[in-house]
């Protein structure tokens, strides 16, 4: 098999007006796999990215009750969103280049866990999200019967993303001697979307105080096993800032772990050890902004267009909508995904006046019930874990009380980010 | 304050050159009369590359936003921090948008919609760079 490359760009739905997915509830999600969490790799071997995403996707597999040899697709999102190990000298194969270190390909995987039966190899490159895509189309299309979806997302030892270079050719020109990157880009645009709709960074507290309550019921989160006290509000407000107004709680913490899914046919998924989880749509937002910042005008454009495909392909309405888990790796962005989606009825600009009241996992408005990764670390698939176990009735502390049919998770920004919608029925 | 350097490419290249005159030029399509920055290979409007050229414009413009920088991944602003980083529309086409210290304004006390001029600061490799001074 040759070396793996990146999905062609026809798998992704990433225009309105495609109609309800092809492929709506003929797929499902049967296992899911979590590797251990460490804030930092200790650069022993056993626990290295590639390590971890073994047993990871071992995991996935006693969770669906099936072996490797039943795997015939493997789709990995082979970066791992850390720094790289180099220049620091490799190890003995297969640790002897970045794959397995900060990144796991499908190549990697297939070759150290020695999956025979494997036919179709895909990469979703930069986010989880964009691989579950990539892995349930790929099931779909019947490039494989069973696919497993894999990220392992690392952090090296010392400060993570430091940028030494003071020259920047590329889109980095027309950014960086201004220190104009991502956190810029989501503080500026939370700022434009306090002046707008007459709020403040302060009503953010509500939010960010129960991802983190919400973590903390998440027993393989980051959070819940290594640092398990709750995040009060007086805490939230008096972070020092990263990018006023964004503080240091808005931000997700990077660590070091592997996280697996299992896809496969709704046929062979009745056989499999759990109650399937059916796919009803999947859909991809990449929006080109006009100039070199995304404005607020142009994320509330890009945050509609990706609820209008959410509810396009899946057929639900917003009202039909159970279980809601976009990304909120800044929590500052958060907002928009819940004001386009129209989730239990928020409307453009009152997100703020929703966190301030009942949005706990015990109450009627069970807002990410996940903890997301704002609660349990950066990895970007929490929200597709809380959705699989919400709709199976297995998410423990966290399960809601209203009714768990439906299910949305996605990352990362509006911008740039991929969509997937659960049921409880194919139909 | 320091800035690190663009390192100018084909396309980028008269823009930069200008910024070095001291002049502030905007890539432009004359059949669609629009302007774009960052420039591309191709007008977003139309998709074709004949009818590009480089204008220049006024330097006049006007906050549209801001936000405060106080833990910056750039190892070389780093000692620079808090500063604001502001968002500036052109005056003739807000649409186009360009980024600002705001040289002579302090952080977090930015006048929202002011008006702005822009003058040019050298990089660590010489390479002039637009910025933009609040006028009254």
């Amino acid at each position: 098999m040759s070396p793996t490359s990146n999905a062609p760009a026809s798998v992704y739905r990433d225009k309105e007006g495609l109609g309800v997915w092809e492929h709506r509830g003929k797929v499902a999600a049967v296992g899911i796999g979590q590797a251990p969490i460490d804030r930092r790799w200790d650069e022993k071997l056993e626990t290295s990215l590639g390590a971890y995403s073994i047993i990871a996707v071992q995991q996935a597999l006693d969770d669906a009750g099936i072996s490797r040899d039943d795997i015939d697709g493997v789709v990995t999102t082979p970066d791992g969103m850390g720094d790289l190990w180099a220049p620091r000298p490799y190890f003995a194969p297969p640790y002897d280049s970045e794959d397995g270190l900060s990144g796991v390909t499908a190549d990697w995987l297939v070759r150290n866990m020695r999956l025979k039966n494997v036919k179709f190899t895909s990469h979703g490159p930069r986010c989880i999200a964009n691989a579950m895509c990539v892995g349930i189309q790929a099931v779909g299309d019947g490039q494989a019967n069973t696919v497993v979806v894999l990220r392992a997302t690392g952090n090296m030892p010392g400060r993570y993303h430091q940028t030494t270079s003071n020259f920047f050719p590329g889109p980095g020109q027309w950014t960086n001697p201004w220190g104009w990157q991502l956190i810029s880009q989501i503080a500026f645009g939370f700022a434009q979307y306090c002046r707008k709709y007459n709020t403040n960074h302060d009503r953010m507290a509500p939010f960010v105080v129960n991802q983190r309550r919400n973590g903390l019921m998440v027993p393989e989160g980051y959070y819940a096993q290594h640092r398990p006290e709750v995040l009060t509000v007086e805490e939230y407000l008096a972070a020092r800032w990263i990018c006023k107004p964004m503080n240091l709680f808005d931000c997700d913490l990077p660590i070091h772990t592997a996280g697996a899914f299992l896809m496969t046919t709704s046929e062979r998924a009745r056989d499999m050890k759990q109650k399937p989880v059916y796919i009803l749509n999947h859909c991809t937002q990449r929006g080109k902004i006009r100039s070199s910042c995304e404005t607020l005008e142009e994320t509330e454009e890009f945050a509609d267009s990706i609820a209008r495909k959410v509810y396009e392909g899946s057929g639900l309405t917003p009202s039909e909508l159970d279980i809601f888990n976009p990304y909120d790796g800044f929590t500052l962005f958060f907002q928009y995904y819940l004001e386009a989606m129209q989730w239990h009825g928020v409307k453009r600009g009152e997100a703020h006046d929703f966190y301030a009241g009942d949005i706990s996992v015990e109450g009627p408005h069970p807002l990410s019930s996940s903890g997301g990764n704002n609660g349990n670390g950066r990895t970007r698939w929490w929200g597709y874990r809380d959705c699989i176990q919400q709709l199976r009735g297995q998410a423990g502390k966290r399960q809601v009380n209203v009714k768990a049919e439906t299910g949305l998770a996605g990352a990362f920004t509006t911008g740039h980010s991929d969509w997937v919608v659960f049921g409880t029925s194919p139909d | 304050m320091p800035k690190p350097s663009p390192v100018p490419n084909e396309l980028s290249k008269p823009f930069w050159d200008a910024c070095n005159q001291r002049r502030l030029i905007m890539q432009t399509c004359t059949k669609c009369d629009r302007m774009q920055y960052p420039p591309e290979k191709t007008c977003d409007a139309c998709g074709s590359d004949e009818n590009l050229e480089w204008r220049e414009v006024s330097g006049r413009g006007r906050i549209h936003g801001y936000c405060v920088m106080y833990d910056s991944r750039l190892k070389l602003l780093q000692a620079e921090q808090p500063f604001n980083i502001a968002v500036i529309e052109l005056e003739e086409n807000p649409e186009i948008k360009f980024f600002s210290h705001l040289p002579g304004t302090p952080p977090d006390e930015v006048p929202i919609e002011a008006n702005v001029q822009v003058e040019f600061q050298e990089t660590a490799t010489g390479q002039l760079v637009h910025e933009w001074r609040v006028v009254s």
